[in-house]
């Protein structure tokens, strides 16, 4: 057999690169996304619209305090034109407290998960303090930072810990381990394969650790700065709370759901990237 | 040492005990075999007899419990890239293109990049898959992994190539073809192949010796060369002959056993 007919033969792709299924058409895809927020907003609108005694505002005064939140030019008062203060101290916070879990649990996570010493020190510790809600730790951390913004980057770390560390543990625990055969066979042994083994083969956990750890920070970050905070997005649900501004703690929700839901979507896109080789992810 | 007379491969007297579940599990009981270089050897036998243990032996993925593996008359001590294994779950870098998954072991030997480049062109050429050079694993068919894992392999420089049912998880048609693509290369390399199947036929149709394996506890049973001429048939009298001797053979055993 000469090395062309070989070429020949052997080329016959037996399954194509997977391609995404178009199952849905645009139109109807747009229709199904949006149905249901416009059946709410709807909903929320005759329930509200013209009652004298509302205590929640009707969707189009909400739509009017975020654009002055943003813009002015409306009510001018103390909440004008201030969204990009908060929305930018809470962005901060978030990405600062994310990253710090990130380089704390991962290397931690790293370790346990290869480490058997390590892992019989640390693990039972962590076993122990997980189950404790963030929000439990807010008067210690209250003591220990101080009020203010650096109790509510701590709530943030805390927050954003966990996960990352979970899931980077499971992830380096569950390397198959056929691929430590096949890698010591082929003459990386030892040491090396954790950075060509171990590290490669748990980033798909690892990634979602960080995807649900900033979720979290999200998730925290409005019970951090809720207390003894001039700015955030935290901050503003809480003074116009006080101020009973119901339609400004509404704009303050909107835009935490808006803003992490980004910022989750970026990180999705940067998985895709990283991750091409994983069927889960591509 | 490395004349005609010294066996690429040889196991003298090898025993192999496992613990399983608190019950010691003998899977090997005094093997002997001497692999020659160059030699295609099939080790069959039905599921326990102990054949994946050996080949994981010479390996060395496992140690012995009693007696020697040996490598050209030297203790084999380890994994290392002159024994290449094929598995049959393939055990591909999932994370790596089909050109990298090649070039896995050059690069980890601290290969210059030019010639890993070479090398990985040369062996992805080998075995047909330079279209799907930048594809990953997940992407492929059963087939096409295998055809990776064999060129990994090779591509490390493996003077033996350890295959542990390699074609046990692939259709027939499949199969037939890279049947006869490991037999071209084979011929063309001048490599050493110790191969585990349970298939009769794909025994007879691969080996110049085929090792008879029996189980409980697992051991080599007889051995059998088969000179036939190559290409084979698959269909001609003489491979039917040999086909029903080792059929023969193999159920002895188990009648034996059952006895």
């Amino acid at each position: 057999m000469s090395a062309s007919t070989e070429t020949t033969l052997v080329a016959t792709p037996e399954t194509k690169p997977a391609e995404r299924p178009a199952f849905l058409g645009g139109w109807r895809q747009l229709l199904l996304t949006f149905a249901f927020p416009l059946a709410v907003l709807v909903f929320w609108h005759f329930a509200t619209y013209g009652q004298k005694y509302s205590l929640i505002p009707p969707p189009n005064d909400v739509a009017e305090a975020l654009y002055d939140l943003a813009f002015g030019g409306i009510n001018d008062d103390a909440f004008s034109v201030t969204l990009h203060i908060h929305l930018l101290a809470s962005l901060s916070r978030v990405y600062g407290g994310f990253a710090l879990a990130a380089a704390v649990a991962l290397p931690i996570g790293l370790m346990i998960g290869r480490i058997p010493v390590v892992r019989q020190l640390l693990d039972p510790t962590f076993q122990v303090l997980r189950p404790i809600p963030v929000t439990a730790w807010l008067p210690l951390a209250m003591i220990m930072f101080g009020l203010g913004p650096r109790s509510a980057f701590f709530l943030v770390f805390l927050g954003a810990f966990y996960p990352i560390l979970i899931n980077t543990i499971f992830g380096v625990r569950s390397v198959d381990p056929r691929l430590f055969e096949a890698a010591s066979m082929l003459g990386c042994q030892g040491s090396s394969q954790f950075f060509k083994v171990v590290l490669p083969a748990s980033l798909p956990a690892i990634f979602t650790g960080l995807r649900l750890g900033l979720g979290f920070a999200w998730v925290v970050i409005v019970v951090g700065e809720m207390t003894g905070v001039q700015t955030g997005l935290g901050a503003i649900i809480m003074e116009a709370r006080q101020l009973s501004r119901t339609e400004i703690v509404i704009c303050g929700m909107i835009v935490i759901g808006v803003a992490g839901f980004i910022s989750d979507r970026l990180v999705m896109l940067l998985g895709r990237r990283l991750l091409r080789w994983s069927p889960g992810h591509a | 040492m490395r004349d005609m007379t010294t066996p690429i491969v040889e196991l003298k007297a090898v025993s192999k005990q496992f613990e399983l579940q608190g019950e010691r599990i003998e899977a090997l009981r005094d093997a002997n075999l001497r692999v020659r270089k160059g030699e295609f050897v099939c080790l069959i036998g039905a599921s326990g007899c102990g054949k994946s243990t050996l080949l994981r032996i010479v390996a060395g993925f496992e140690q012995t419990t009693r007696g020697d593996a040996l490598m050209w008359g030297k203790p084999i001590d380890g994994p290392a890239p002159d024994r290449g294994m094929v598995f049959q779950d393939y055990g591909l870098f999932p994370w790596l293109t089909v050109r990298s998954n090649i070039g896995f072991g050059p690069a980890a030997r601290g290969r210059p990049s030019a010639e890993i480049r070479d090398t990985v062109e040369r062996f992805m050429g080998l075995v047909g898959l330079q279209r799907f050079a930048e594809a990953y694993p997940h992407q492929l068919s059963g087939g096409m992994k295998q055809r990776v894992a064999i060129a990994r392999v090779l591509a490390n420089d493996a003077e033996l190539v350890l295959m542990d049912e390699p074609f046990g998880a692939l259709d027939a048609m499949t199969r037939e073809r890279l049947q006869d693509e490991l037999l071209e290369i084979w011929q063309r390399t001048g490599l050493s192949v110790m191969f585990v199947t349970h298939s009769i036929e794909e025994a007879i149709f691969l080996a110049d010796r085929v090792v008879v394996m029996s189980p409980g506890p697992g051991r080599i049973e007889s051995e059998m060369t088969i000179d036939l001429p190559r290409p084979r048939d698959v269909s001609a009298p003489d491979f039917n002959d040999i086909r029903r001797e080792l059929a023969r053979k193999l159920h002895s055993n188990l009648a034996r056993k059952a006895a």
